[in-house]
């Protein structure tokens, strides 16, 4: 049984990381530079750590399995980031970005981690401005904000509809810096593919070159994991086609916990899927749902009319009718599981039944056709692009997508992982964001994280390790990694079944869409237990690896990411099954109020559930780590 | 996330791909013939199924880079009938649909050529060389924990939208492969201008863009010769207007070096 110690300090909640900061231990600056520390990944958490930690003094080695860290899949996020700056005098504060995650997580995440996240909020924006963060200005020459869901204040800060490409640009500036001086050894197309412990702690990784094929070996004083989400379980997402869970999954194998990982957000306003071949679904920013009307045929047999033919009566704008005051604002995870439910009753609209209207007609008459270009315009560019309509002329098809993953590695307060000197940070733990992120805060805890976390509780580890005392690469546990690492190469390249790898992964996208997907019930999530296991067997029988390992091999890399896919998928469908309660991204149809609303259960399930890893054949451990809310009213979520 | 078959009219197209090993290997065209492309497959989606294609009938798919297929991540990297990123005007090559092309098109398609972008195998190359121009400037140094409030120093907006437009670069190398000379000049110009503009960038301004360009220099990228293939291939548009703006950046810095004050009078504290 893992021991899950939160390591929460205790005192007034806004105490509390101030006074963890004075009281844990240093490392003296000469002597910073005799410990090494491997950082995996390099979007915002880990190229923010790699920078920060280098300028401290350690020694750093980045490793990214991208020809560069400045295309990590944060570069990919639009809307903003939260501060709590409280620049438009309306009201914010650190105490109210607090209570707003808290709440918009269904009360599900650590208090004490949340009240830090938004403490620091404001340092990041600091931070990032004077990296030369081009965030939107008024014509003051002082920063633009807007306001974002689940919130009352404009808090949100910008860079058009680019902020996590502006955002990670810094980061990868400070990156480029450190690397530059020498502070940052840069390991880019490098995959890590294990987790070396030795005598019981976090002391290396086995890594693949991607283009050459050369598995080699790292020693480090400490490894941090910042290797971003694992939404492609379900195949298409609006991650990048090569987001993976492979660093964690690989971690999780070696002992570290895997938190809550049935809590996945899907995100409403998504085009639809198009066709088989479909690799990748895109986001429409939720600000459309501002001035565009949500709605589908009421009856089934017009459901492949043209909509203009469809009048006014036959038309059933359902949020409107459901959620009469939030209307076609109502938040994320209701407005997917309620266009769910219009396609499941055979009213979705478009070719495969699965899409409702956008609907721009009354904006339009409202606002002009260029009212509306002037707000939205660059969307209806991208939605032209890819569907070749136009949104002025006929409403957009929409439907929801998976979005982002608030699951991941268990870790304390001090972001550090139930294997000590492994540390994991961003999308990758599980920390901040409880059953559901709320927009605008996948960023801000990134670089939090990675920023303004990290340089102080990585410290107080390394303080506790002597230095120049991590072993050499030679050292048995190292060997054995390596052998595995290898072992588990030739095992997929000397497979040269009927399928390729695709093949497994789109029926594993549509195992968890159906079974673990917006809604998920004790019957289907037992169904898909018995699938996946089938699934798995069925890949390492037939899956099809072309070419060898020492080379670019991408089928090679594809593979190796899917099997851990499809083991994750298991364990998530475990979690949901085990988690008998509705909470954020987690709906579980048979716990639900009468008007569909989660119902939550905070007698049984008030808890983090870490999961360990027991053998390939053996049920994992269900480990709890209460949630203990101190200074904040679990309530019933609401938003009416 | 399952779809029906779509009613759209599906058609043929050849890919002449480019395939090579690896960069010792020598290189040559191979035909590959698809069948029932529907229009609304995206270009990337296209080589997906070549590929599954390929591995099912036990050769070797064709390796190609992309990542986030949204046209952010500036991973893809193909030259479509002789252009960067295709026919598309604006756009990376993961945002390119196959209806832009017609039954029984060739759609020729090589990876980005440049001798600073040398090859790893088929249509992927090695863009490293960007990230060391970065690494020898495109930076303004500030320690995490160090920064004055964000608002202490207003920017005015039309410098602010400026730096962005030049800060949208994806970093694709679309224009050192569009440029006859292979020049980087957009690349880097795009980022000593996003810097230059702003104030919190005015300190190493002349550092930073003595240094980006040295390094471009050394990387094997060729000059400018003020034909714009760059800006007109550029998946986020950006304007060859930039490269003017470093160019005079960089003859002010250059004389301002050559210039070197010395001081005579005490200066320095004692340490």
């Amino acid at each position: 049984m893992a021991k899950l110690e939160s390591k929460i300090p205790s005192g007034p909640l806004a105490d509390k990381w101030r006074r963890h900061k004075t009281e844990i231990k240093l490392v003296n600056p000469a002597n910073k530079r005799k410990y090494e520390v491997i950082v995996v990944g390099a979007g915002l958490a880990g190229s923010s750590c790699a920078a920060t930690l280098a300028e401290l003094g350690y020694r750093v080695k980045c490793f990214v399995f991208h020809d560069s860290p400045r295309r990590a899949h944060s570069i990919a996020a639009q809307g903003g980031i939260n501060a709590a700056k409280n620049y438009q005098n309306d009201g914010d504060s650190v105490h109210r970005l607090f209570y707003d995650t808290i709440k918009g997580g269904d009360y599900r995440a650590r208090e004490a981690n949340v009240h830090r996240l938004a403490e620091v909020s404001v340092n990041i924006i600091d931070q990032c401005t004077a990296q030369g963060v081009p965030f939107a200005r008024e014509y003051s020459g002082l920063l633009a904000n807007r306001s974002f869901g689940g919130a009352q204040v404009s808090r949100t800060f910008y860079a058009r509809g680019q902020t996590g490409q502006q955002l990670l640009l810094g980061a990868y500036s400070a990156l480029s810096r450190m690397v530059g001086q020498g502070g940052v050894q840069l390991h880019p197309n490098s995959e890590m593919l294990d987790l070396v412990l030795v005598g019981g702690q976090a002391k290396g990784i086995i890594v693949r070159n991607l283009n050459t094929g050369e598995i080699s070996r790292h020693s480090a004083d400490a490894v941090v994991l910042a290797t971003g989400g694992y939404g492609n379980v379900f195949n298409l997402s609006t991650y990048a086609r090569g987001s993976n869970a492979t660093a964690i999954w690989r971690a999780y194998k070696r002992g570290a916990c895997f938190a809550n990982p049935c809590y996945t957000q899907i995100h409403p306003t998504c085009i639809p899927v198009s066709g088989d071949y479909q690799s990748k679904l895109t986001l429409m920013s939720e600000s459309l749902r501002n001035d565009g009307r949500i709605w589908v045929p009421k009856r089934k047999e017009d459901r492949l009319k043209p909509p203009a033919e469809i009048p006014e009566s036959d038309r059933d704008y359902y949020l409107e009718r459901i959620y009469p005051s939030f209307g076609n604002l109502c938040p994320r995870d209701v407005a997917s599981r309620a266009a769910k439910r219009m396609c499941d009753e055979g009213r979705g609209v478009g070719e495969s039944g699965l899409g409702v209207y956008l609907d721009f007609a009354d904006a339009i008459k409202r606002l002009g056709e260029n009212g509306v270009r002037e707000r939205y315009g660059n969307l209806f560019d991208i939605y032209h692009e890819i569907t070749a309509e136009s949104a002025y002329k006929s409403p957009m098809r929409i439907f929801p997508a998976v979005h982002y993953t608030m699951g991941g590695l268990w870790v304390d307060y001090n972001l550090m992982s139930n294997i000590p000197g492994l540390f994991v940070l961003g999308e990758a733990n599980f920390s901040d964001h409880g059953a559901n992120r709320l927009g605008a805060s996948a960023l801000m805890q990134g670089l939090a994280d990675g920023y303004f976390v990290i340089p102080y509780t990585l410290g107080d580890y390394l303080a506790g390790q002597k230095a120049g005392s991590r072993p050499a690469t030679d050292a048995a546990e190292f060997k054995e990694a390596e052998d595995n690492v290898r072992g588990m190469t030739r095992r997929l390249l000397e497979n040269k079944g009927k399928e390729p790898v695709s093949h497994f992964h789109k029926r594993l996208g549509k195992l968890m869409w159906e079974y673990c997907g917006m809604a998920r019930n004790k019957a289907g999530l037992e169904q898909a237990l018995q699938k996946i296991p089938a699934l798995r067997e069925e890949f390492w029988a037939n899956v099809n690896v072309p070419g060898s390992g020492d080379t670019l091999n991408q089928s090679l890399e594809q593979a190796g990411r899917v099997a851990d896919f499809i083991e994750l998928g298991e364990l998530m469908c475990r979690d949901a099954l085990t988690r008998e309660e509705s909470c954020g991204g987690h709906f579980r149809e048979e716990y639900q109020y009468e008007d569909g609303e989660c119902r939550r259960d905070d007698v049984n399930f008030a808890h983090a559930a870490a999961w360990e890893y027991q053998g390939a054949d053996r049920t994992p451990l269900r480990n709890v780590e209460p949630l203990n809310y101190e200074f904040t009213k679990m309530s019933v979520r609401s938003y009416k | 996330m399952v779809a029906e078959k779509t009613a759209k009219k599906l058609f043929s197209v050849t890919l002449r791909v480019w395939r090579q090993a690896g960069p010792a290997q020598a290189g040559r065209f191979v035909d590959y013939p698809a069948a029932n492309v529907n229009p609304d497959m995206s270009f990337l989606e296209l080589l997906d199924v070549v590929n599954d294609g390929l591995t099912v009938k036990g050769e070797e798919p064709i390796a190609f880079a992309h990542d986030c297929r949204e046209g952010i991540c500036g991973t893809c990297s193909c030259t479509i009938n002789g252009k960067p990123h295709g026919p598309g005007h604006g756009i990376a090559t993961c945002q390119l649909y196959l209806r832009s092309f017609r039954e029984g098109d060739v759609i020729v398609v090589e990876p980005f050529r440049a001798r600073a972008f040398p090859l790893v195998k088929d249509l992927v190359v090695d863009r490293s060389a960007f990230d060391k121009i970065q690494q020898a400037g495109g930076f303004i140094s500030v320690r995490a924990g160090t920064a004055p409030d964000a608002n202490s120093a207003p920017v005015p907006k039309r410098d602010a939208d400026l730096a962005m437009d030049a800060a949208t670069c994806i970093g694709c190398g679309a224009c050192v492969a569009a440029c006859k000379n292979s020049s980087a000049m957009l690349f880097v110009a795009a980022k000593v201008s996003h810097l230059g503009l702003l104030p919190q960038g005015q300190p190493e301004r002349d550092s930073r863009v003595l240094a980006m360009v040295q390094t471009m220099d050394e990387a094997g990228f060729g000059s400018c010769t003020n034909q714009y293939e760059c800006s007109a291939v550029c998946p986020k548009l950006i304007s060859h207007d930039f490269i003017a703006r470093m160019n005079r950046d960089y003859v002010k810095a250059l004389f301002k070096s050559r210039f070197q004050p010395v001081s005579l009078g005490g200066g320095g504290g004692a340490g």
